[in-house]
């Protein structure tokens, strides 16, 4: 079934009919439609598979596909159109052009923390790019997949792009096949196995992984200052899926006297956010599933870890909601300190001096994101050169995220790859170089049979030395 | 380990501070380079804080060859992580000194280069000067030139959605880098990546191909004297070699090959997420259209076949088509263009490389041999095993499921399809697996456009062969 599926993409993109711009566009805007007239239905999926509230969901979904839709859109014309390559003297008369063509028939697998967006986005670069499509979304988020399968034919060319249902044996046929392009949202362990399957038929791939995603907080100047912080924390943990996210804040390092103010502003945070227990939880998402539900309630459940608790802690399993929590100095070698959290779990991590951090963070793999709230430039400037992530934030948390002017994507175990704004397009594109060259003039030193004025004409050409040629062609250079 | 001494050093292992792998030779001979602590005296100084003994250019172990295996691999890039975390490798003035010292290297051992490039593939000076000098030496200069730029940070634009905000992308190294290069142009296809790996702040392990073995040697021996050991080493070898490095966590693989190993390499870089470049081959094709200056043409369909290291390039010409009316007048001036730069005799001419080895001379003389293809040529067809050399071969309409037709030819035999008309070609060539490069020779602006919109290929020329690779070596 896989098979034929993927052979109709082909045949679609062998009429050439996803390389027309107005094609593009055209789907651009069905897309957009599609978000658009299905709002509620969206919010309604969203919350049966997450718990999440409109208000999340807007911003982290529906907003984010609506804004790359409409930036594609409009920067469409631009992106299509050849970049000219400037060439030297010594190449005239030649035109250079670097020309964006679509790489064929591509497949985006996305995962379950932000199911619509996770998927359309990277599904809009594709589209921007003039490829065939496969969608497969994650079986872990069915009310959100659902959707998808119902309303995606409905909108969308569906002869060119395609979505397919479930679970993880179908991704498994689907890597069997050969595409043109791989790109994977999701863990570093089936990243691997995505790669290792794609080497098979040379497929490039693009792998948005994830990681531990440090914050160091300084002091800073003013208590103002601090609890604005402490907010963008909050809204760096909490605020995106229960902390379900591949940006989120997984853990705080900070000095050790820091940590008790910091710990208060938090918890009043929190309470105001979120209710003061579990009983009152609101505004949050809640976990995926059972199965990741158990992986965090057994991440406290090792005593020394439960004994770090400072604030929350309760569980309530029926209803997969685990409160926010904060831990202070958890062991390093626990399970929560050496594994990607994903979930609401915040351990603070005291440090007899702030330096020590960057020692810290390069001691575990490279992360996605590096969060830093501090007003001195001087660790700044360390922070960028020594250590290594595929974004660093300074004072604020996720809103990267949405500056499309920023490449969004990994490196080391966090990924490799990037998108979102002009990156979206480039990771669905090869970008074919041309040379244009006119039959004259002729240059004879680059024919056979050889000699040594060939030779002298040669080196004096690749040290664009032209008054040397000359001299040389009017037989007055002396060897 | 034990050193024994091989008679220039007598009992000097408690005058040793330290020793390291600095080298390893083919057939598993490394090369240590020892520090020595003389009347408790360390040297230091900048770079480096040691000398050489006199022996230490290559010291055999006497009680076994020791092979380079998955241990040694891991040692090694130990010891480069090591120097990357030092963050050494990160200046702007160290990668500048490397590059400057690359470029010295070239131009200091020039001689020594291109005789290595002619033991391993008969590979005319003026070819050699071109592809291998030239190219690398260019590619130096040009990041000498503007990195200062390729380092600074790029501002860009934030959106309303974060203001006030400032947002800059900042370039950083991978770390280690691993690059395996390849026998056809063995010097330019190593350094170059290289030079790359250098200008970004990293670390890097060569592995040249085994296949153009004075070559490796002559990088194994110039990039010690030259680049800082600290942080660039080359290992010789083959197979094993190779795999024991690909067991290792690397940041980056930069490969440059067959599509075969080029799998082999990317399944085992998945195993770390390692990110890899690969830069394979195809089978590039030329069309050629009947409103063309045919001199011309075929000088340079020639010029990127035959004296392109005789067809083993990887943008060398693979295949022609054209139009059934037009192959005999394309023919016949191929034949007396490759009578002017070849000679009458072109087995006798010196200025076309040899096959690279017996393995790939017999490979090509069984496409050549293969039932239905042999009766197709219609010019050269000699072949000389013991100077591993076949004549320019032209061949009309073999079959498209022949061998010849289905491989990556990378020898000096040139197909020639014919179709009825010349739009045709583009779906044959879409057809096959998408090439490195596709070349059109025509005075049509439309076919012309046609070309460049429909074909897909790494890379695209009009009217010329494989200058679009020296095109690159100019623009930033």
């Amino acid at each position: 079934m896989e098979e034929i599926v993927a052979d109709e993409l082909r045949e679609t993109f062998k009429t050439g009919r996803t390389r027309s711009v107005a094609w593009r566009k055209n789907q651009l805007n069905a897309l957009l439609d599609l978000v658009i007239e299905n709002e509620e239905s969206i919010f309604k999926a969203l919350h049966r598979d997450l718990g999440k509230d409109p208000v999340e969901s807007y911003r982290d979904e529906i907003g984010v596909i609506l804004k790359s839709a409409r930036y594609s859109l409009s920067c469409l014309d631009k992106w299509v159109a050849p970049k000219k390559a400037e060439l030297p003297l010594l190449f005239f008369p030649a035109k250079g052009d670097v020309l964006p063509e679509p790489l064929g028939v591509v497949l985006i697998f996305s995962s379950w923390n932000f199911p619509i967006s996770l998927l359309l986005d990277p599904l809009i670069g594709a589209i921007s790019a003039g490829n065939a499509v496969l969608l497969k979304p994650s079986e872990l988020a069915p009310a959100c997949l659902s959707f998808l399968v119902q309303n995606i034919p409905l909108y969308l060319d569906n002869k060119a792009i395609k979505i397919i249902d479930g679970r993880s044996e179908v991704g498994e046929k689907l890597l069997k096949l050969k595409w043109d392009k791989i790109f994977f949202t999701g863990s570093p362990r089936v990243g691997s196995l995505v790669m290792a399957a794609a080497a098979r038929y040379l497929t490039p791939v693009t792998l948005e992984l994830g990681g531990k995603c440090p914050a160091i907080v300084d002091t800073l100047s003013s208590p103002s200052k601090t609890k604005v912080a402490a907010k963008r924390i909050v809204g760096g943990k909490w605020a995106p899926c229960t902390g379900q996210a591949c940006i989120a804040i997984d853990y705080l390092l900070v000095e050790e006297k820091l940590a008790p103010t910091l710990i208060e502003v938090l918890k009043k945070t929190i309470k105001k956010f979120y209710g003061e227990n579990i009983k009152d939880l609101k505004n949050i998402s809640r976990i995926v599933n059972k199965h990741h539900f158990q992986r965090l309630h057994n991440l406290l459940k090792d005593p020394h870890v439960a004994a770090s608790v400072v604030y929350g802690g309760s569980v309530n399993e029926e209803k997969l909601v685990i409160e926010p929590t904060i831990l202070l100095d958890p062991p390093l070698d626990s399970e929560i300190m050496t594994e990607e959290i994903f979930g609401p779990l915040l351990p603070i991590i005291t440090l007899k001096n702030l330096e020590e951090s960057i020692e810290f963070i390069n001691s575990k793999p490279k992360p996605l994101v590096i969060y830093a709230f501090t007003e001195d430039e001087a660790f700044k400037e360390r922070i960028l050169s020594k250590t290594s992530s595929g974004t660093v934030t300074f004072n604020d948390s996720m809103v990267q995220f949405l500056c499309d002017a920023l490449p969004f994507g990994g490196v080391g175990q966090s990924g490799f790859g990037r998108y979102h704004g002009k990156y979206s397009f480039d990771t669905f594109s090869h970008e074919k170089a041309v040379l244009h060259r006119a039959f004259f003039p002729e240059l004879e030193p680059r024919y056979p049979p050889w000699n040594d004025f060939k030779l002298r004409f040669i080196r004096l050409a690749y040290m664009f030395d032209y008054l040397g040629l000359i001299l040389l062609l009017l037989g007055l250079k002396k060897p | 380990m034990t050193i024994v001494s091989a008679g220039l050093f007598k009992d000097c292992t408690r005058c040793f501070k330290s020793s390291n792998i600095v080298g390893v030779g083919l057939g598993g001979t490394l090369t240590y380079r020892h520090t020595y602590k003389i009347n408790r005296v360390r040297f230091s100084g900048s770079i480096p804080s040691s000398f050489y003994c006199c022996a230490t250019l290559s010291i055999t172990m006497e009680e076994e060859k020791q092979t380079f295996d998955a241990d040694k691999a891991a040692v090694l890039v130990n010891e480069l992580r090591e120097t990357f975390s030092s963050g050494k490798t990160k200046s702007y003035e160290w990668r500048t000194s490397q590059l400057e010292s690359i470029s010295k290297m070239i131009d200091e051992k020039e001689k020594e280069i291109i005789e290595a490039v002619h033991k391993d593939l008969s590979k005319p000076e003026l070819e050699a000067f071109v592809s291998e000098i030239s190219m690398t030496k260019s590619s130096c200069k040009l990041a000498l030139k503007v990195l200062k730029s390729w380092m600074m940070p790029e501002k860009v634009e934030t959106s309303i959605a974060t203001y006030p905000s400032s947002a800059e992308i900042v370039s950083e190294p991978l770390g280690v880098v691993l690059v395996l290069s390849t026998w056809n142009f063995p010097f330019l296809l190593s350094l170059d990546p290289v030079i790359g790996a250098i200008a970004a702040g990293n670390v890097v392990v060569l592995k040249p191909s085994e296949i153009a073995p004075a070559t490796s040697t002559l990088l194994a021996k110039l990039l010690v004297e030259y680049a800082d050991e600290s942080a660039i080493r080359v290992v010789e070898g083959a197979v094993a070699e190779t795999s024991a490095l690909l067991e290792q966590k690397w940041d980056k693989i930069f490969f440059t090959g067959g599509a075969r190993v080029g799998r082999i390499v990317m399944a085992a870089a998945a195993k770390h997420l390692t990110p890899v470049t690969l830069e394979l081959g195809g089978k590039c094709p030329a069309v050629v259209d009947s409103n063309v200056n045919l001199q011309v043409t075929a000088r340079r369909i020639i010029s990127g076949k035959w004296a392109c290291n005789n067809g083993q390039a990887c943008i060398g010409v693979d295949y022609i088509i054209t139009t059934k009316e037009f192959a005999p007048k394309l023919i016949d001036a191929l034949r007396s263009v490759l009578e002017e730069f070849f000679g009458k005799d072109p087995m006798e001419s010196k200025d076309r490389s040899r096959i690279i080895n017996s393995f790939h001379f017999m490979r090509l003389i069984n496409l050549l041999d293969e039932d239905k293809v042999s009766d197709k040529i219609v010019a050269g067809g000699q072949r000389n095993e013991s100077q591993l050399q076949i004549a320019p071969t032209i061949l009309l309409d073999v079959p498209e499921d022949s061998l010849m037709m289905q491989e990556e030819i990378f020898g000096p035999l040139l197909p020639i399809i014919t179709v009825e008309k010349l739009e045709d070609s583009f779906n044959m060539i879409n057809r096959k697996q998408k090439p490195l490069a596709a070349y059109l020779f025509s005075d049509d602006e439309q076919i012309k456009r046609k070309f460049v919109q429909n074909v897909f290929a790494g890379g695209i020329a009009i009217n010329d062969t494989v200058l679009q690779f020296f095109a690159g070596q100019w623009t930033s």
